[in-house]
């Protein structure tokens, strides 16, 4: 009897043991998206970072310059259908717009194999943490402080003591050239994928979305200010709505020994370089009418061909958005600071 | 009381096939719920898998219908008799329907439903967000469900071989029983 009721207790135990039911600190996707919602309060219906943004769509004309490096499909010669969204990171959906607010680009390209390749990028040059423990503990030390002005000083240096790549990384995200805008920043993977050829061939790769000088025509008017709270957002509808901004995407090919697995830390900026394609937005859409609102920009949701790499933030980041898509699709969809108003072609000439 | 001593061959192979895919499933599933950092390989594994189980239930399906099964013994209560109807169903049914909530709540979703590289499957439902977190709820209680079913089934079958040693599992087991090892003795 003692035996038959030990091995169903030792198999319903070791199933609870591996579901984490008994590490109640350990850091798991729920905790993960819970610590967000600690910061930065609930808000119902947002993303829990990233939470402003605006949906955007256009084309990706692949100019076939990738084909020999990554069988994706994406790379053929031929024009994508491509919906995306601009947001600003952090979990405040009615914050103000702020020159310092890292700006991000997520696009989802419609391969017409019925394939999907879904990127989110940042403006910034490495990303601030390279795990997900230290995401989650970098949070927490940046929140603010009650009856502060910011986060508490003491906790933000013991933080970047315990993590001095991270220290390093801030100092190169503020050395890094802030862009007037949305239209005109350029939006980088920082995570390290993997391009696969049809013969096999594996690269590494980061990807980035540079933007293509403006004509003088296009350029933001010079009474254009900092001014209102989606000033920011403004601004990039007014240019959509003036001149389709255009990028280009391009592949930064990393050498054997580059790393793969540490988003802190740049490659040589020597590294070869691969112009694919260029990528139009044409179209802008709040949120509140977007289809970009209910995709959950997931980065390892790609197509044969491109892999993720043992970048440990990848499956960090592919397990939180799902806890974060499943938590707010669930929850009555709020008005968004940018209205469909907003957006209209107001500013346009 | 002239049915066979063991299941049929083919019965006996899918059974621990599909008990080795749902144990793995088991524990892939609670895996992918508490771990950040292996998340991305389990849920890879746990598409491909779910629809293999899918395939493999409807094959099992189809060949209960058609093989012989051995009696009950002699030391099988009456209650037990009755409940293992109802267990068999239970499972069957858990076997079709958590792949296809899963199947069904990527679907409706709209996430790709990748299996091997370029291999992918078709929506089976529209895009609803409102369906996609009913069918994630679900998909979510059934595994609890599935799990507690199968350490009944597991319970059983151990409280019959080893607290009253009549040899039940021999019935199951993938090599050929003699039947003086079946019955009780």
């Amino acid at each position: 009897m003692s035996l038959a009721a030990g091995i169903v207790g030792a198999v319903a135990l070791s199933f609870l043991y591996v579901g984490g039911w008994f590490s109640p600190h350990a850091l798991t996707p729920s905790r993960f998206v819970d610590t967000f919602e600690q910061v930065n309060g609930m808000h119902p219906g947002f993303r829990r970072n990233h939470a402003k943004g605006v949906g955007v769509s256009g084309t990706f004309e692949s100019n076939g310059q990738g084909a020999s490096l990554s069988k994706a499909v994406v790379f053929e010669r031929g024009r994508i259908p491509v919906i995306g969204r601009f947001a600003l990171a952090g979990g405040m959906p009615y914050a103000a717009d702020a020159v310092k607010a890292v700006r991000s680009l997520a696009l989802e390209f419609r391969l017409p194999d019925g394939e999907e390749w879904r990127t989110g990028m940042n403006a910034i040059p490495v990303f601030a943490v390279r795990t997900p423990d230290a995401f989650r503990d970098q949070l927490v030390a940046m929140a603010q402080a009650p009856g502060k002005n910011g986060p508490d000083p003491s906790k933000v240096s013991a933080f970047l003591a315990r993590y001095p790549e991270t220290a390093r990384a801030i100092g190169k995200i503020k050395a890094y050239p802030s862009a007037p805008g949305f239209a005109q920043s350029r939006y980088n993977s920082l995570n390290a994928f993997v391009l696969v050829a049809s013969d096999g061939r594996r690269t590494p790769v980061r990807w980035s979305m540079v933007p293509e000088p403006e004509a003088a025509s296009s350029a933001l008017p010079s009474s254009s200010s900092e001014t209102g709270a989606n000033f920011l957002f403004d601004a990039l509808a007014a240019r959509i709505h003036r001149a389709p901004p255009k990028w280009h995407l391009v592949l930064t090919l990393g050498a054997p020994n580059d790393p793969t697995s540490d988003a802190t830390v740049e490659w040589p900026a020597e590294r070869r370089t691969v112009d694919v394609g260029t990528l139009t937005l044409d179209d802008v859409e709040s949120e509140e009418t977007s289809s970009a609102r209910t995709v959950n920009f997931d980065p390892l949701v790609l197509p044969a061909g491109i892999e993720g790499s043992d970048d440990p933030l990848l499956s960090a980041r592919s397990a939180a958005y799902s806890v974060s898509f499943r938590r707010r699709v669930a929850e009555p969809a709020a008005s968004s600071a940018v209205t469909p108003a907003d957006v209209q072609g107001r500013g346009a000439p | 009381m002239s049915g066979p001593v063991q299941f049929a061959w083919p019965s006996r192979i899918l059974h621990w096939l599909m008990a080795a895919m749902l144990l793995s499933m088991f524990f892939i599933g609670a895996r992918m719920v508490s771990s950040v950092e292996g998340y991305s390989t389990l849920v890879a594994i746990h598409r491909p898998l779910g629809i293999a189980i899918l395939v493999l239930a409807t094959v099992r399906w189809l060949n209960r219908r058609i093989q012989p099964l051995p009696d009950f013994l002699p030391t099988m209560s009456g209650v037990e008799r009755r409940m293992i109807p109802w267990m068999e169903r239970a499972l069957y049914t858990l076997m079709f329907a958590m792949p296809l909530v899963g199947w069904g709540m990527l679907s409706a979703a709209r996430y790709p439903i990748v299996l091997f590289g370029a291999l992918h499957l078709p929506p089976i439902l529209p895009h609803s967000v409102l369906l996609y977190t009913v069918l994630r709820t679900v998909h979510g209680v059934l595994a609890y469900l599935f799990f507690a079913t199968f350490l009944i089934h597991l319970g059983g079958v151990l409280f019959h071989t080893l607290v009253l040693r009549d040899g039940l599992i021999q019935r199951m087991v993938p090599w050929r029983a003699r039947p003086s090892d079946s019955g009780s003795d």
